[in-house]
């Protein structure tokens, strides 16, 4: 069971404390005025370890997927204080970032939609092998990326195919593939389910929770229901800020404040209930 | 009593490019009930939707079977009687708020000029009612959100004036397609909820098509499940939600996550349960 599993009481993947982050409002520059800066994310805490899974979950809008990229530091942090492997990064220049980039990987909804379409599943697989050195020449990184089919299940003949060849849940498994070549210790993973049907999305899910003793996960989606299947812990996000975060079923079995109770409320569990929808 | 039957889809064969999407789809919406149409993506909700409404694509050819509105068959209607009964009598709440309305147009224009066409309103007439319509739905300000343009409004404000003007004739059937897919859930219950508070003043019949189990649990009075074209079981939601009976609804429930259920208790849907309902559609091709 997913709360029972055994994690290292030791040192956080990754630890975030008083995370802020400002960005500039585009919609509110003028040509005699720089661009006001809105604060996205007002002073996040969060860490987590090798081998457990986070989800990071609330509505459109709410700053996940900032947080994700802040995470990355693709984006530097105005405030607060960011760890990676017990090393602060908060404000870390690219050169130093460089070497620790293999060990942390993203997947997005449609990883591969920022791929070049002319490359082969097998290449695209292979790359974080190849730009991070971890292998000696292309046909170590091919043999390598056919064996990390073969982990998400896709079968060799998907090696050589190209990504407009696959369906959605293929794609999904081809993203998390290239996630994981390189071994990392962090994976973020940013709403990966959300465009799937059930049937598919079971699937995934159940890959994913293979997958999961071997990484921190971040895993940022909308969808409560699909967290409850996947996290040990659970971070409920509301405009920028942390309102809830515990273990998961906790969180979902005694939710303690109000926005987590007004999202479980909105989900429509597919059983009847003729009381449900309410009145205006 | 059971309400009367006001849309029957009997027996409906279409092809696209000589490719079958429906295959024998046959039910029935009463007036003053929803009917949900389930099922995961490609299953032919779209295509059933788009054929009561006449606007299959130009490829798409309707091989046999009925469309009866109140009795008459829309496949045989001539084009103009039956352009006179869309947007009159039947209505349609599309997926897509951020296209759907015209983005260069005041929301006013787009509900108003509707109005004019359908009910033969004077412009001050329409207003008016464009006005209650915008009330009806909650929607904050009518008379200042009516100069607005669609880019002003959040998702859920579009949606919610997409569904003030599908009910502005007041249509005996909307048929809504996948109409809060794109909500977040909060906003989505509000619009559920709004549907069928409209729905049930008016006694509309409602096909709402949509992927997920849990919008048609709550919502629908009756619930048609579909894959590959094909209706698998059709019932009411009391009975399909009691008592599955369809191995792939079933499948489908155990494939859905819950917050309220532990996450091992998911189970994906079978590969012999897949396996059997291919085998089916190519014994009913062999035979059409
Ligand atoms: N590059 C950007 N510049 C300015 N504002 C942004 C940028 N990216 C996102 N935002 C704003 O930050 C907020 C959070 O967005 P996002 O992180 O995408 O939320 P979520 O992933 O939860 O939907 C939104 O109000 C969004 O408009
Ligand atoms: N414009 C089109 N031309 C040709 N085939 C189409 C078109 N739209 C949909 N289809 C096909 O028709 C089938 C049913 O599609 P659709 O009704 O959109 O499914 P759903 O709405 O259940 O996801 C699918 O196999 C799809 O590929
Ligand atoms: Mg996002
Ligand atoms: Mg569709």
């Amino acid at each position: 069971m997913s709360t029972m599993r055994h994690t290292d009481p030791v040192l956080p993947v990754l630890e975030a404390r008083g995370l802020r982050l400002h960005l500039a409002d585009r919609a509110g520059a003028r040509w005699f005025r720089k661009a006001p800066r809105l604060e996205i994310l007002r002073g996040i805490d969060l860490s987590v370890a090798q081998g457990e899974t986070i989800g990071v979950v609330g509505e459109s809008g709410s700053g996940k997927t900032t947080l994700g990229r802040t995470l990355l530091r693709l984006y530097e942090p105005t405030d607060g204080s960011l760890r990676f492997e017990g090393q602060d990064i908060t404000h870390a220049r690219e050169e130093r970032l460089r070497p620790m980039r293999a060990r942390m990987q993203c997947i997005f909804q449609d990883p591969l939609s920022s791929l070049n379409p002319r490359h082969r599943i097998e290449d695209i697989v292979a790359q974080p092998l190849l730009s991070f050195g971890l292998v000696r020449d292309r046909s170590e990184a091919r043999g390598r990326a056919r064996q990390l089919l073969e982990r998400v299940q896709l079968s060799q003949s998907f090696a050589l195919r190209y990504p407009h060849e696959l369906s959605g849940g293929q794609r999904q498994r081809v993203g998390i593939a290239r996630a994981i070549a390189a071994s990392p210790k962090l994976v973020i993973a940013d709403e990966i389910v959300s465009g799937l049907d059930v049937s598919t999305q079971a699937q995934i899910l159940m890959l994913l929770r293979e997958i999961r003793a071997e990484t921190a996960l971040v895993f940022i989606s909308h969808d409560l229901s699909v967290v409850r299947a996947l996290c040990d812990r659970v971070l409920v996000m509301h405009r920028g800020v942390v309102v809830e975060q515990g273990a998961t079923d906790a969180v979902f079995a005694r939710p303690e404040h109000d926005y987590t109770r007004d999202l479980l409320a909105s989900i429509p569990l597919p059983e009847r209930d003729p009381n449900w929808i309410g009145s205006a | 009593m059971t309400p009367p039957v006001l849309l029957d889809i009997d027996g409906l064969r279409v092809s696209v490019g000589g490719r079958p999407v429906l295959r024998d789809v046959s039910l029935q919406v009463r007036s003053g009930e929803i009917a949900g149409l389930v099922g995961e993506s490609g299953a032919g909700k779209t295509m059933a939707g788009r054929a009561v409404l006449g606007l299959l694509p130009d490829a798409a050819r309707v091989l046999s079977g009925e469309i009866r509105f109140d009795g008459t068959d829309l496949l045989s209607l001539k084009a103009r009687a039956r352009e006179a009964l869309l947007g009159r009598d039947i209505a349609l709440i599309p997926q897509n708020p951020m296209t759907a309305l015209n983005p260069v147009a005041r929301i006013g224009t787009q509900i108003v000029d509707g109005l004019r066409m359908h009910l033969g309103l004077d412009r001050n007439g329409a207003r008016a009612r464009a006005v209650e319509l915008l009330q009806a739905v909650h929607l904050p300000d009518p008379e200042s959100l009516l100069r607005r343009f669609p880019h002003e409004l959040s998702g859920g404000m579009r949606q919610r004036v997409l569904i003030a003007s599908a009910f502005s004739c007041r249509p005996r059937l909307v048929i809504a397609d996948e109409p809060t897919t794109a909500l977040d859930v909060t906003v989505q219950k509000q619009c559920l909820r709004l549907i069928r508070e409209l729905q049930r003043q008016h006694a509309t019949a409602v096909l709402f098509v949509t992927h997920d189990l849990g919008v048609v649990a709550k919502l629908c009075d009756s619930v048609a499940v579909m894959h590959g074209g094909r209706i698998l079981e059709f019932r009411s939601g009391d009975d399909i939600f009691r008592a599955p009976r369809h191995p792939y609804t079933r499948a489908l429930l155990a494939a859905t996550p819950r917050f309220d259920r532990p996450g091992d208790t998911l189970v994906p849907v079978s590969a012999e349960v897949l396996a059997r309902l291919q085998e089916e559609v190519d014994v009913y091709d062999a035979a059409h």
